[in-house]
């Protein structure tokens, strides 16, 4: 049953039948076209990640207004470095999300990996790599033991993820106030394992990414493109692809060479008075597009071609769409349904090693608090449906930079005691909208029958 | 024309509950054969039963003259069997093409053979003389009920399939979008399918098919040709299991018309 065989190939003239009579033979449709069938999508409740970008340029639009030195060099590195854990979670939890399941233990299943990471590393004084495959490996057991709970015991993935969100914390507790080496808060010594969030790359090589990132973007549009046109389907217009990989190309360069400006407080050098002497102490250097970009990238990468190109994503998407429809089709939905929390936490295990880079070790609360709901809300902001069957890596990775640029941006703008607290009320507050985003565009493209 | 798929005596029960009795039941290649009944006359379960979600207790079960077993839905799909839900079984975040190669996408290497799908689904759509989709890319969620119903069908052909078992297609629909629905379940048959049609509505009913099996009470009231009745006939045998000289009669039970 691999090649449908169909009936009468003999009646196949030209798709133009199948399009109605105004239509001719295979093209790549106009510009305009592409335009207006994209406002239709807009208006039918469909709008992608348009409001999530669209916000992320107001938001950064207005902190730079008020507050200058937000878009100074160094705060722009600070955002995408600060953005990465949220991002690594919220994509993973996308393919949770597809599915209209929740995960609630993503951020604390993150703490224990970063624990295990870091007991490993301090504790067991393991090389690096084998300290990341631990926490690795954790995070894929810990998705496999959800997975089954929910698709297998059948318990609501809320209450599931509600009940080890809160055993986790106990775990992470157990490991830092226990074994070899330093308890309570443990400090990572390992110099690779910290410069993983902390670390930047030279600045040839965030040139080499970032023409890499292009040219793979491009090759894919474009063989495509060719692919569609050689068997007469209709492709977007040539002019659609030019401007996408040419913004895709301008936006990187410009990223890396403000990445690559040296970014250091103190980069002229100054002259200091040392016991009467004048000394000059010279300027610092501190520039390069951070490794956690390239990290996000290639996961970012990796998770979208595993969504959009292979069987595996189709069925996840069915699967969230129509669970009854996927389990006739023959769709095992079981092992997807295991499969997608086992993302999530590897996932969450990423995160997890990035938060106790970041901090150069772990306490009892890596990964506790609120790391969870602003992934979550990461997503949701970014496009991801909450309801089910809607969502791509990309939303996490838009979402996580709005929610980045939110906390950054407060945390200047307000100072002193009501600091996070103002914080956490907006942070909340676009949640909410958000939310209410998704679930109004859900009853709209109810209403107009396209979504 | 040789039956493609035919039951011989056939049983069903669910503990005490005779539900199928001796029903003897074909579908023939190129015709539209309709099964007709009241509620709990046992359409279902025969439908059930002959796509392999449940078994039949006792009797033959042939398909193209040799006797087989079908035990689930996949040895039913197997065999050349594709039946079309009531509810559909479409995912409405997907388009139409993922929707008709769901479950049994080409590959090309480990990726999704997206050019090929779609020029098979367009070649199955032309083959159908479906001209009310606009792009074979559109979300289902974007259809009407009558293009639904016609994806839903277009699925079913796509895969080489000898028997297409329709269960209610007009049910949710409106006039247009019915008369639409019951053309192209012409035209199934037409190619050459065997068109097996389960519907409460006389008037579909009568307008499409060849044959109409008439199910009452678990037995087989009649197997009659769509010229040979009226409709004021048919709502008596779905009703009383007989009318005139055909259909149960009372002394013979078990008997077919």
């Amino acid at each position: 049953m691999s090649r449908p065989v169909l009936h009468k190939p003999e009646q196949v003239t030209a798709p133009a039948e199948l399009a109605g009579a105004e239509d001719p033979a295979p093209r790549s449709g106009s510009v305009g076209e592409h335009i207006n069938s994209y406002f239709t999508r807009v208006r039918a409740g469909d709008m992608g990640s348009l409001p999530a970008f669209g916000g992320l340029v107001v938001l950064v639009a207005f902190f730079w207004a008020v507050h200058p030195s937000f878009g100074s060099l160094g705060n722009l590195s600070d955002l995408i470095k600060q953005s990465s854990p949220t991002i690594c979670l919220a994509m993973g939890l996308v393919f949770v999300l597809l599915l209209g399941e929740i995960d609630l233990a993503a951020g604390t299943a993150a703490g224990v990996c970063a624990c295990v990471m870091t007991r490993l590393s301090v504790g067991y004084e393991v090389h690096w790599s084998v300290a990341i495959l631990g926490a690795l490996g954790c995070g894929i057991v810990i998705g496999v033991l959800t997975g089954i709970l929910c698709a297998k015991v059948r318990i609501p993935s809320f209450v599931v993820t509600l009940a080890l969100f809160l055993a986790f914390q106990g775990v992470s507790l157990m490991i830092v106030n226990n074994g070899p080496g330093q308890t309570g808060n443990v400090s990572l010594a390992d110099s690779f394992l910290g410069s993983i969030y902390n670390g930047q790359m030279d600045a040839w090589a965030g040139w080499v990414v970032a023409a890499v990132v292009v040219l793979v973007y491009a090759a894919v549009k474009v063989s495509t493109f060719v692919r569609r046109q050689r068997a007469g389907l209709i492709t977007d217009p040539a002019a659609v692809l030019l401007v996408k990989v040419g913004s895709l190309a301008v936006a990187s360069a410009v990223v890396v060479y403000l990445l690559n400006q040296n970014r250091a407080l103190n980069k002229a050098g100054s002259i200091a008075n040392v016991n009467g002497h004048l000394v000059k102490v010279p300027g610092q250097k501190l520039l390069g597009v951070p490794w956690v970009v390239l990290l996000i990238v290639l996961l970012f990468g990796g998770l979208t071609f595993l969504l959009t190109r292979t069987r595996y994503g189709r069925h996840v998407y069915a699967t969230g769409g129509n669970t009854e429809a996927a389990r006739r089709a023959g769709i095992p939905v079981d092992r997807i349904r295991i499969s997608v929390f086992v993302i999530s936490s590897f996932m969450a295990s990423i995160a997890g090693i990035l938060l106790a880079s970041n901090l150069r070790g772990v306490d009892a609360n890596t990964g506790g608090g609120n790391t969870l709901l602003l992934a979550v809300g990461a997503a949701v902001i970014g496009g991801t449906s909450l309801f089910g069957g809607k969502g791509r890596p990309l939303d996490a990775v838009i979402g996580g930079l709005v929610i980045a640029v939110i906390a950054n941006g407060m945390s200047d703008l307000v100072k002193g005691a009501n600091s996070s607290a103002v914080q956490f009320i907006v942070t909340g507050a676009v949640l909410l909208l958000a939310a209410a985003v998704d679930a109004l565009s859900r009853r709209r493209a109810g209403a107009t029958g396209a979504g | 024309m040789e039956p493609v798929l035919e039951l011989r005596g056939v049983n069903k029960s669910f503990g005490a509950v005779d539900v199928l009795h001796d029903v003897d039941f074909s579908v023939t290649p190129g015709e539209v054969t309709a099964l007709v009944g009241d509620n709990g006359a046992g359409k279902s379960t025969l439908v059930k039963c002959i796509g392999g979600t449940y078994t039949f207790d006792s009797g033959e079960y042939l398909f193209e003259g040799q006797p087989v077993t079908v035990h689930t839905p996949r040895d039913s799909a197997a065999l050349g069997i594709e039946i079309v839900y009531q509810d559909l079984a479409l995912c409405d975040n997907l388009d139409i093409v993922q929707n008709m190669f769901l479950g049994r996408e080409t590959l090309s290497g480990i990726t999704l053979d997206e050019v090929s799908m779609e020029q098979a689904a367009r070649r199955t759509l032309t083959s159908l003389s479906v001209r009310t989709v606009k792009s074979v890319r559109q979300r289902v969620s974007s259809l009407s009920g009558g293009q639904r119903q016609t994806v839903a069908i277009a699925k079913a052909v796509l895969w080489n399939s000898k028997v297409v078992m329709l269960d209610e297609p007009t049910a949710a629909l409106g006039v247009a979008q019915t008369a639409q629905v019951l053309d192209l379940v012409r035209r199934l048959a037409d190619q050459g399918l065997g068109v097996l049609l389960i519907s409460h509505n006389m008037n579909d009913v009568l307008q499409v098919a060849d044959r109409i099996g008439v199910l009452y009470l678990g037995r087989m009231a009649a197997m009659v040709k769509r010229s040979d009745v009226t409709q004021t006939q048919l709502v008596e045998l779905i009703t009383t299991g007989r009318v005139g000289g055909i259909g149960l009669q009372p002394a013979t039970t078990g008997a077919n018309g």
